[in-house]
């Protein structure tokens, strides 16, 4: 890839440079943790997988022809490790039960809003305290289903492509779709209800 | 599942928009349900306010920043590169 950002640390690794692999493990490490977390039982379990990636990295890393980002690549040895290791075993349910959006009981029965939306937006912008606001938006992430978490961190924390969620997370595009499209939804009913009628 | 009177090929109603959000923002969306999506918002207030919101729940969850790297951690990896560059003796090439 051209444009991988992590291309030139790549190639510093590859030449045996320390100090490129504590950036590049700097860089990606709360990610592949709070990945790996959506598969093991505790935080130290997830812990040594993430060592146990990179020292695959490490290992691997003469093999990696860079037809995926550096990322994609890392974050994908990291779920097959998190899924060996884990427990729980939940490929064959990728998306689970039909799951509305907003409580339909907001709607009448004509489907039209019953009970709008709260304005919040402008509040949010205007006054809010923004560690407040992080606060309960990262507490209603860790509340997510796991996989609708995983989905949201990669794309909208770690901003990952939709291919690349696709690829690490081996969904198709139309589950991401679906899973982004519930985790998004019961964000912002949490930002609702936290800050809406103010 | 939306009642029959819902599924409508002409005019959504509120209840279905709010399903519609995220294919529209991630541009999946026929060129049809586009024009049908924002026909109804162009109606509708309060669907509008909706999309704003999840718009502002992207961008804030945007903003969450990564933990920082503990220092202690940052050693143990450095001991991992160093023990990886042992076994594997003269290290890459």
């Amino acid at each position: 890839m051209d444009q991988d950002p992590d291309a030139d640390l790549l190639g510093r690794l590859r030449a045996g440079d320390e100090q490129a692999f504590v950036i590049l493990v700097r860089r990606h490490h709360a990610a592949m943790l709070r990945l790996a977390c959506g598969y093991v039982p505790s935080v130290a379990v997830a812990e040594e997988v993430v060592q146990d990636t990179w020292l695959g990295v490490l290992r691997g890393l003469g093999g990696f022809e860079g037809r995926s980002s550096f990322r994609t690549w890392l974050l994908r040895i990291l779920v097959n490790r998190a899924r060996t290791t884990g427990a729980r075993e939940r490929r064959s349910v990728p998306v689970g039960d039909p799951e509305p959006a907003v409580d339909p009981s907001r709607f009448d029965g004509t489907g039209h809003w019953a009970a709008p939306p709260e304005r919040w937006v402008e509040e949010a912008d205007r006054r809010l305290d923004a560690a407040k606001l992080a606060g309960r938006l990262r507490s209603a992430i860790d509340d997510l289903p796991d996989r609708q978490r995983e989905v949201v961190t990669l794309r909208d924390i770690e901003g990952l492509s939709s291919e690349e969620v696709c690829s690490v997370l081996e969904i198709s595009e139309g589950n991401q779709r679906v899973l982004l499209h519930r985790g998004r939804s019961r964000l912002r009913q949490a930002l609702e209800t936290e800050f809406g009628g103010a | 599942m939306l009642p029959k009177l819902f599924r409508s090929r002409h005019k959504i109603v509120c209840q279905q928009a709010v399903e519609l959000v995220t294919d529209y923002l991630e541009g999946r969306l026929s060129r049809a349900g586009r024009r049908r999506f924002e026909a109804h918002l162009a109606g509708c207030p309060h669907c509008t306010e909706y999309l704003a919101q999840m718009r502002a729940t992207i961008e804030l969850t945007g903003t969450l920043t990564a933990d920082d790297l503990p220092g202690p951690v940052q050693d143990e990896f450095i001991d991992l590169y160093r023990r990886w560059r042992a076994d594997a003796g003269d290290g890459p090439g």
